[in-house]
């Protein structure tokens, strides 16, 4: 069924429907997910890109009224995330975020990174000193934060904010790390800070991005899905989705006449 | 056709016409706070000029008299302190726990809302009510008497609702990306809730327990219907000490002493005929009014020191 050129998959939606209450907001979207690669979510406002992002870490759980319809194969295990024996919590532990706002703790740095690992039951001081390290290395703010780890996050910039986000979903090792539009609150510098570690995070897990910013979705992603009124339009590699489109919407939107 | 501009002198008119109103209204909002402001001032000056020859340090350390130069609060002051700390150990693990769970556990249905209509209605039963049903239950049914347990008991029934919608309205004050953010990681929702929604409402809920606590400080018909005594020359037995030979007081057996509370022994002087027991009953009052006062003031800057902290 893959392509022979395309990696290993990472996770498949399939027949994938979202209803929010009477609401369909997802119709149909058949879609993978490559292994170690970025994929960008594209498409207008309202389009369906972030309740298909949310998805993915059943995030619509929390709410009432909300209902999913077949299935998201998560690999190599083979788990479908949707189905009604998966515990949402289990798919969260595996399944990272990071939000829009950057919506740090109230409480320490240390304490924001550390959170996930505390949620595990973990409490050894050293292991959890070593991982909150490594993660805040992982994304990239260590050398700005490492003589104050005991400050609030308040403290810290939009940008060190949203990089610190990064670090608390990085600290539990997720196999998959979901963005949802996450440089739409930051300014140009930092959005570029974000940007390259997106790049350089894809070394070691796989991205899934929702991106308003086309530009963003060029730089960043190996792959690219065009999303409109809740379906999937067009889903390829980003090079040939930008230089060739296929759908007349998707060459729309992305030539800007649309969106 | 009307014109649509205005001229600059009509801009002006309008601007000035505009002024005045605002400044009517200032000077109406500043005379409604006067007037509440002045109330408060006359009231406890008034207290304060009546019963300053009261307000010594024997009056604080004295039992009630049927001389009103010797007769004190001790018992009284005592009693208020004691049957509060029974009522915010009942009262807020209660409320607190209650209103977690209908904000986060909770699921929207039939249910929840008549559980909410109820809540909302329990806070405008009069307060007499609850003596009523205090009396049945904690005094007789379960056997508890006339004691400090029954008298927090009661009051704690009748703050629960002000510390149940408090702490709902602080738990709603917190954003949605924090629960989220939380959730996210793999939380459960009681991680949730203990890492992070009950400390970020914390100083809400402080607030509403204080407010609760102030208003039950100063409750006398529920405590008069379960039958606090008016005449008390004693103090509850102190933990571990000898209250009789050979027998020393257990841990907990102050809850079950007769007791007195501040607004009985005023009730109480208030009501004689000897005028100078009216004396009494001002400083009394003001030494009331000081503990809640006082109370308000630990919870303002608690809330403070708290609040300094937890920014989104």
């Amino acid at each position: 069924m893959q392509i022979h050129d395309h990696p290993t998959l990472k996770a498949e939606a399939r027949n994938l429907n979202f209803y929010y209450g009477e609401a369909k907001a997802l119709k149909g979207i058949n879609m993978p997910i490559y292994d170690k690669k970025v994929t960008a979510l594209i498409g207008p406002s309202g389009c369906g890109k972030s309740t298909y992002l949310r998805s993915f870490n059943r995030m619509h759980d929390l709410y009432p009224g909300n209902r999913y319809e077949g299935e998201i194969r998560f690999y190599p295990d083979n788990t479908n995330l949707l189905s009604p024996d998966v515990d949402p919590i289990e798919v969260r532990m595996r399944i990272g975020m990071v939000f829009q706002k950057p919506n740090p703790f109230p409480k320490s740095i240390y304490e924001n990174v550390a959170y996930g690992l505390r949620v595990r039951g973990e409490n050894n001081k050293r292991v959890l000193d070593d991982k909150v390290e490594h993660a805040l290395k992982g994304a990239a703010i260590w050398d700005e934060v490492k003589d104050r780890l005991s400050d609030l996050a308040s403290n810290l910039s939009g940008g060190q904010q949203q990089r610190l986000c990064i670090a608390r979903a990085l600290a539990t090792d997720p196999e998959l790390l979901l963005f949802d539009e996450p440089t739409s609150a930051l300014d140009p510098i930092a959005t570029g800070a974000i940007e390259e570690l997106v790049h350089e995070l894809k070394k070691r897990v796989t991205i899934l991005i929702v991106t308003h910013n086309m530009q963003q979705a060029a730089r960043v992603s190996d792959y690219t899905a065009y999303m409109y009124l809740g379906e999937l339009i067009e889903f390829g590699k980003t090079d040939e989705i930008f230089i060739k489109p296929q759908d007349k919407r998707t060459e729309d939107y992305i030539t800007g006449r649309m969106g | 056709m009307q014109p649509t501009s205005l001229t600059t002198e009509q801009i002006r008119a309008l601007i000035a016409k505009g002024k005045m109103k605002d400044a009517i209204f200032k000077g109406m909002g500043i005379f409604c706070l006067a007037v509440a402001l002045l109330v408060i001032v006359l009231l406890v000056s008034d207290m304060v000029a009546k019963g300053s020859e009261r307000l010594t340090v024997d009056f604080f350390l004295n039992f009630a008299s049927r001389r009103a130069t010797q007769a004190g609060i001790l018992s009284a002051w005592v009693g208020s302190l004691l049957v509060m700390l029974v009522t915010a150990l009942a009262a807020v693990p209660l409320g607190v726990a209650a209103g977690v769970y209908l904000e986060e556990y909770a699921k929207r249905n039939w249910l929840t809302e008549i559980i909410e209509i109820n809540i909302t209605n329990l806070a405008a039963v009069p307060s007499i009510v609850y003596g009523l049903l205090a009396l049945g239950i904690f005094v007789y049914t379960f056997g508890f008497g006339q004691s400090i347990l029954s008298a927090g008991l009661t009051l704690a029934l009748l703050i629960l609702p002000i510390i149940i919608v408090s702490t709902r309205e602080a738990i709603r004050a917190i954003p949605a990306m924090i629960r989220e953010g939380s959730m996210a990681v793999g939380a459960t929702r009681w991680q949730t809730c203990r890492y992070h929604i009950i400390p970020y409402a914390m100083p809400g809920i402080l607030t509403g327990v204080i407010i609760g606590l102030a208003r039950a400080i100063g409750e006398t018909a529920p405590i008069i219907t379960i039958g606090a005594l008016t005449f008390i020359a004693f103090l509850p037995p102190v933990p571990f000490t000898e209250v009789s030979p050979g027998v020393s007081a257990g841990l907990f057996d102050w809850v079950m002493s007769p007791f007195t509370v501040m607004p009985i022994q005023i009730f109480n002087w208030t009501s004689r005929p000897d005028p100078a027991f009216e004396i009494n009953a001002a400083a009394a009052g003001f030494v009331l009014m000081a503990m809640v006062l006082t109370m308000n003031a630990i919870a303002i800057y608690l809330r403070y020191k708290m609040r300094k902290n937890i920014k989104w």
